[in-house]
């Protein structure tokens, strides 16, 4: 773990020292630019879509889906992060707590 | 020039982590008691960010110090999230340092604007890298004269996220480790939500609407047939082929 932790740190720093070291013309590109903004949008959703309906290598539809159903509509609400996240973890733990979902 | 800028500085207003609430107009002069106030408020919402990031961070396995380490050395949130997001999630360790890696590329785009701006030498340089991230990058285009205010903003803003940053996670990797088995706080769904936080400000389109739904569809249908982690490496391709479609677009 300790050696996933420090190759992907000191990884993430190399690329923003990069951008100061050599601002060559793949850096400047506009398909880097195009794919580099794009990016965070399709691992995020990614990791959204996993996160809530992955166990392992299985799907499952579980609390954690109500839970992201209230995220929604948090930040549809405009609600700061810290909320968004706190009432997504409550409303999965008390859905399990309730025994209505796993 | 200017116009790599606006660009830039376009997809951070949008895009952003945190979408900072920077000035679109600018007050001539330099008015650093504004910015520094901007950017306190920055640090403290970056901050609330990083106390989730540490509690979710230890509940996934990682100890104190390994999350603390992220935060100190990796410091990005996006990269950060996804990465103990992967490892929480079973995927493999080459899964998540990839993942990470890839989310961090927009900041090697943000250095190459920022760099005749900052001017920057020596171990300076090695400190400025480390502060190039969203919210920084989007102080420093957003105060772009004089240059003295647009660096003053972009280290203010630095430092305070930096500060706050680290102080947020040792306080909720402590805590977490404190309360003990996380499994039943619904930590799992807090981590799905955390991640949809950070997609959410950059959903304003159609073609990021289009990319998130189909890089999600994706990483499902994957989901039975790869090794936890793959799935969410393979959605990547999907940013690329999303850039591919848009720049045609655009060149017609």
């Amino acid at each position: 773990m300790w050696i996933a932790v420090l190759a992907a740190s000191l990884g993430c720093y190399a690329e923003k020292l990069l951008g100061y070291l050599v601002p060559t013309s793949v850096l400047e590109s506009r398909a880097f630019r195009q794919i580099s903004g794009l990016m965070p949008v399709a691992l995020l959703a990614a990791l959204v879509a996993v996160q809530t309906f992955a166990a392992g290598m299985a799907l499952t539809l579980d609390a954690r889906v109500a839970a992201l159903g209230v995220a929604i509509v948090a930040l549809m609400l405009r609600a700061p992060f810290l909320v968004v996240v706190l009432l997504a973890g409550i409303t999965a733990a008390g859905l399990r707590m309730l025994g209505w979902a796993t | 020039m200017a116009q790599r800028d606006t660009e830039v500085f376009d997809v951070l207003l949008r895009y952003g982590d945190s979408v900072p609430p920077v000035a679109t107009s600018q007050t001539p002069g330099s008015d650093r008691r504004r910015i520094q106030g901007k950017a306190i408020s920055i640090g403290i919402a970056t901050g609330a960010y990083a106390l989730s990031f540490g509690a979710i961070s230890v509940s996934t396995g990682l100890t104190v110090w390994q999350t603390q380490t992220l935060s100190l050395f990796m410091f990005t949130g996006a990269s950060q999230f996804a990465f103990v997001g992967i490892v929480g999630a079973g995927g493999g360790l080459v899964a998540a340092v990839l993942t990470a890696w890839l989310l961090g590329a927009r900041n090697a785009m943000y250095a190459v604007s920022l760099a005749p701006r900052l001017d920057l030498r020596g171990w300076r340089r090695l400190v400025g890298a480390q502060s190039t991230i969203d919210e920084s990058t989007a102080m420093a285009l957003a105060h772009p004269e004089p240059e003295s205010t647009s660096r003053y903003a972009f280290w203010a803003t630095a430092a305070w996220i930096y500060l706050l940053w680290n102080l947020g996670t040792l306080v909720g990797a402590l805590g977490a480790a404190a309360i003990g088995d996380p499994n039943d706080l619904g930590l799992d769904a807090a981590t799905a939500a955390a991640l949809l936080a950070l997609l959410w400000p950059r959903l304003v389109d159609r073609s990021m609407w289009a990319t998130a739904l189909a890089a999600a569809a994706v990483a499902v249908v994957l989901t039975p047939v790869l090794q936890p982690g793959l799935p969410v490496l393979a959605a990547a391709l999907v940013a690329v082929a999303a850039a591919r479609i848009s720049g045609r677009r655009e060149t017609r």
